[in-house]
């Protein structure tokens, strides 16, 4: 059998594998090119743009002009061309296989998305430019806005935000603007319960509230009666995860709405699993008050590693006049970006300019590509998927919860216990089998958490090798074969990496003392 | 629905295999009234043919800058990007792939962003920079906020040459924590006293270079006046390109500097997403926010890099993380720095030379018009002129004639009536000697 990056898998000696690379000259094995630092192949002389000459002018610089050497490289375009050629090569990418990674989304990434977004007339034009030269992509906007509110069942939308967790920190803002204006400035608390995303709590500090955890229960959902004993007149808003970060719908959703709101509170929803429910189920029906959508894992646009995001804000009637300019609205003559907070009541700017134009148009035409009913078959086929994984592991592995679960199944390692291998030593030999590990440590709420979101776009086939292969290893750690996993990865670009000494010693760039400790070929010298 | 795979004999198969026998009894949680039994009311799928159609009808009805003489800056500058770049972020390998979490199988995207901090840190003349913020202008908020852990005082001074969408970021994220004052009316010429506003208060002085409205200025003195009073200077770039030709806001004795990094690899994208870049002293590094590249060894001894100091954030802080940021622009990082790769020092010089003396030219011809001024004494590639009358119907009038002639000042200052008269122009190497005399003639038509 072979693995997806074209290794033989079956490798039975541990000793063997770490002598699996022999000794090269270059440092490099075949296929897997070592890459050394542009600062170690560059030269500040040296250009891959060809740029015309300079023409005769008077300097206005006014005496700043910049003197001494910077120290930036140059490569040739061939150069630059290898160089990340090859440094691409040692990423993994959905593109390469699965990547079952909870809680994020990775998904198949369309390349019409990629085709449409650089039509000149999308990407080419200047956020300021006069607006009636853009009539085109505010209409854009707006359709996409008209999506938004239709999926979710909510009335209003902010478009700006940059990402998930600045969506929730529009979002918290709102809040936050709404109890001011309603004379509430004793409300200074937010629960958010300990499942939540990292994000929840910093952005309700951010916002300069206080956070005060609500506890889980058995079944992993938020436990309705302490939420409800938290609540009072100085909590200002819940946040909750629905679908939450344990893979699960919180049954009692509308019964902790109801609850929120007698309290005279708002229901904030992170809306990172939104995709397990799209076209499904409109959060606006659960009684949320306002949720950010993470465009880059509901709607595909792809990760880049690392972002782009965009992080559109839905809110309901309540919530709506507070949110931050600027906004499309159309008028007679055509369609007006309202770019001042002047009279309205908007809590203000959260970003020069308005938005991620460019994750607008991945996310639309992977909309308007799926339509309505594409949509709800992808939140029914990536909760199959997920059950899918869930049911075929359940006899080998340790699922942490009872029943169905949504888009990603969630086990801990319980069914390690007794075998010395951990979770990171489980993940990190997956790694040897071709595939990017799952979401590890998260959710807090249960020991040594495994994630795994296998999402709408993999096929059965592609599920059942994921599942022979995780099989096969939860045979191995049963059987005693420890090494094998305590040295993972053997066959990675990298073999485990030191994070100890980064972080305590960290070395943030280049400086010529930090050359190659493999340089075979300074070492021939 | 070309991008679901499954059948609906696999379907069946799956369901049989959880043992349930309608995908709605994995949604049993969800309460009943809820649960949609139809499609909600959009349109139903559409063909690749169809859909890449409507985005053309979509992008028809906007005029793209390449399509007419450009001129418009204001924190977004139009420069000519290498078709390597654009081809090179596309690799799926880059594309598809999610923050480096696993660094063994993420050496590509951590090689890079460890390149990138590095460049971004030589540009600023700083000596650490993370690997990207949202953009220039939410860096700008992020930036007063580690002025405010650091010295846990609550007074920003804010110069009024500071874009004014910018100012209003940083109002905005911080005016829940009543941390920040705004101290400086809106200063054209850049002559202001920020000096005198310091006091034992000050957390930091934000100013930008070059400001809003063009001008340069060495911040060497204004730095010294801050350091005595334990405060922090705060330099934003919206231009880097600038770099290339002035003295780096390092060198001017900056603690930490915030700016767009959009001038390099990303293109205008119509305000996003652009690319935030991040830089300061040593000392701070642990109060940054944003992630972080290090370099460490494997278990057999190379070289290799790792996310690092995650423990401020977000996901083990939590509620004292350093920011609340997760994902960032990971994707535009690359394509900044595949594009200063590509230019290296000596095309980064040369691209500055070309775009100030290109704005020079301009400025000199502008100048020469009746009735119209020049109002800066200095400025790398975009400066204030003064029309004989409102800028905003000039604008207007120009965009008829086929030319995008500027911003109008107005634009984002709707209530000052002394600005209504300029007209902010910004020069690229992207402007032809040809688009300089068409915006010269039809401007002198326009004010006739």
């Amino acid at each position: 059998m072979m693995n997806n990056q074209g290794r033989p898998t079956n490798i039975d000696n541990v000793a063997a594998l770490s002598g699996d690379r022999i000794d090269t000259f270059t440092g490099n094995q075949a296929l897997e090119q070592e890459e050394k630092l542009i600062y170690e192949i560059g030269d500040t002389a040296r250009s891959g743009v060809d740029l015309p000459d300079v023409p005769e002018a008077q300097s206005r610089l006014g005496g700043l002009e910049r003197d001494g050497e910077i120290g930036l490289p140059g490569l040739s375009e061939p150069e630059a061309m290898r160089h990340y050629t090859r440094l691409s090569r040692q990423n993994y990418a959905i593109d390469m296989g699965l990547y079952p990674l909870g809680s994020c989304t990775m998904k198949h990434n369309p390349r019409l998305n990629e085709k449409v977004t650089r039509l000149p007339g999308l990407c080419d034009i200047h956020p300021l430019q006069p607006q009636s030269t853009v009539q085109g992509a505010f209409d854009l906007i707006d359709t996409l806005a008209h999506w938004l509110k239709e999926l979710t069942g909510m009335p209003a939308v902010a478009m700006s935000p940059k990402a998930g967790a600045h969506g929730e920190l529009c979002g918290m803002m709102a809040i936050r603007a709404a109890h001011d204006k309603a004379g509430e400035k004793q409300r200074t608390i937010v629960l958010a319960p300990e499942s939540a995303h990292g994000t929840n709590p910093a952005t309700a500090a951010l916002c300069g509230y206080k956070v005060k955890a609500i506890p889980a229960t058995e079944d992993g959902r938020v436990d309705l009666e302490a939420l409800k004993a938290a609540l009072g007149p100085d909590v200002a808003a819940i946040m909750l995860t629905n679908p939450n970060t344990c893979g699960l719908f919180e049954r009692d959703i509308r019964k902790i709405a109801d609850a929120v709101h007698e309290a005279g509170a708002y229901f904030y929803c992170d809306g990172a699993n939104f995709n397990a429910i799209v076209g499904k189920v409109r959060p606006g029906d659960l009684g949320v008050d306002c949720m950010h959508i993470n465009l880059h894992k509901t709607f595909s646009t792809p990760h880049g590693g690392g972002g782009p995001g965009a992080g559109p804000v839905v809110f309901s009637e309540a919530l709506a006049p507070f949110i931050p300019v600027p906004y499309v609205v159309m008028n007679e003559d055509g369609f007006e970006m309202v770019e001042h907070v002047g009279e309205s009541s908007s809590f203000g700017r959260m970003t020069a300019f308005h938005g991620q134009m460019g994750m607008f148009v991945r996310a639309l035409a992977y909309m308007m590509s799926h339509g309505a009913d594409g949509l709800r078959q992808v939140a029914e086929d990536s909760v199959l998927n997920a059950n899918y994984i869930l049911a075929s592991l359940q006899d080998v592995m340790t699922p942490s919860f009872d029943g169905p679960c949504m888009h990603e199944a969630l086990f801990d390692d319980r069914f390690l216990k007794g075998t010395g291998v951990e979770t990171l030593d489980f993940a990190k030999a997956m790694i040897d089998e071709g595939y990017h590990p799952m979401t590890m440590y998260f959710p807090l709420v249960v020991h040594g958490a495994m994630l795994i979101e296998p999402t709408e776009t993999e096929s059965k086939q592609s599920l059942d090798q994921f599942i022979g292969m995780m099989r096969h290893l939860v045979e191995r750690a049963t059987s005693g074969d420890k090494d094998r996993f305590s040295g993972a990865p053997y066959l990675a670009p990298r073999r485990r990496l030191d994070e100890t000494t980064a972080a305590r010693k960290p070395v943030l760039r280049w400086t010529p003392e930090i050359s190659a400790p493999n340089d075979t070929a300074a070492a021939a010298e | 629905m070309r991008y679901l795979p499954l059948t609906p004999e696999d379907r069946a198969q799956m369901l049989a295999k959880i043992g349930v026998s309608h995908i709605d009894e994995l949604f049993r949680d969800v309460p009943k009234e809820a649960l949609l039994d139809k499609p909600v009311n959009l349109p139903p799928h559409a063909t690749e043919m169809q859909v890449e159609a409507d985005f053309r009808a979509f992008a028809a009805r906007n005029l793209a800058a390449g399509d007419a003489p450009f001129f418009i800056g204001g924190g977004a500058y139009r420069h000519h990007v290498p078709a390597t770049v654009d081809y090179m972020i596309q690799r799926g390998e880059f594309l598809t792939a999610y923050t480096p979490y696993q660094p063994e199988i993420s050496q590509g995207t951590l090689q890079a962003l460890f390149e990138f901090q590095t460049q971004v840190a030589q540009i600023f003349g700083m000596d650490v920079a993370n690997a990207s913020m949202y953009d220039g202008s939410t860096a700008a908020a992020e930036a007063v906020l580690m002025a405010r852990r650091i010295t846990r005082r609550k007074k920003a001074i804010i110069s009024g040459s500071l874009h004014p969408q910018y100012i209003d970021v940083i109002n905005c994220t911080t005016a829940f924590t009543e941390d920040v004052t705004v101290i400086n009316p809106v200063a054209v010429d850049g002559v202001e006293d920020l000096i005198g506003q310091i006091d034992d208060e000050t957390s930091c002085v934000v100013v930008q270079n070059p400001d809003f409205f063009g001008n340069l200025q060495d911040f060497s003195q204004l730095a010294e006046a801050v350091h005595e009073k334990k405060a922090l200077l705060i330099v934003v770039v919206t231009e880097v390109v600038s770099l290339g030709a002035i003295k780096s806001p390092g060198e001017m004795g900056a603690d930490i500097v915030v700016g767009e990094g959009q001038s390099l690899g990303v293109g205008l994208n119509f305000g996003g997403p652009y690319v935030g870049l991040f830089a300061t002293k040593q000392q701070y590094v642990r109060q940054m926010p944003g992630r972080l590249c290090g370099v460490t060894k494997d278990a057999d001894g190379k070289r290799g890099f790792v996310l690092t100091l995650s423990t401020r954030e977000q996901h083990i802080r939590r509620e004292k993380a350093t920011s609340n940021i997760c994902t960032n622009a990971g994707l535009c990082t690359l394509a900044f720095s595949i594009h200063m790769t590509l230019l290296g020092e000596a095309g980064f010089r040369k691209l500055a030379k070309i775009n100030h003396a290109k704005a020079a030219i301009l400025a000199n011809r502008l100048a020469a018009l009746d009735g119209v001024e020049v109002l800066n004494k200095t400025f790398f590639n975009e400066f204030t002129v003064k029309l004989p009358r409102q800028a905003a119907p000039v604008v207007e009038e120009l965009v008829e004639r086929g030319v995008l002639g500027g911003l109008p000042v107005s634009r984002l200052y709707p209530d000052d009536k002394a600005l209504e008269n300029l007209l902010l122009v910004a020069v690229t190497e992207t402007c032809s000697d040809e688009d300089l005399d068409t915006l010269v003639h039809e401007l002198k038509e326009v004010l006739k």
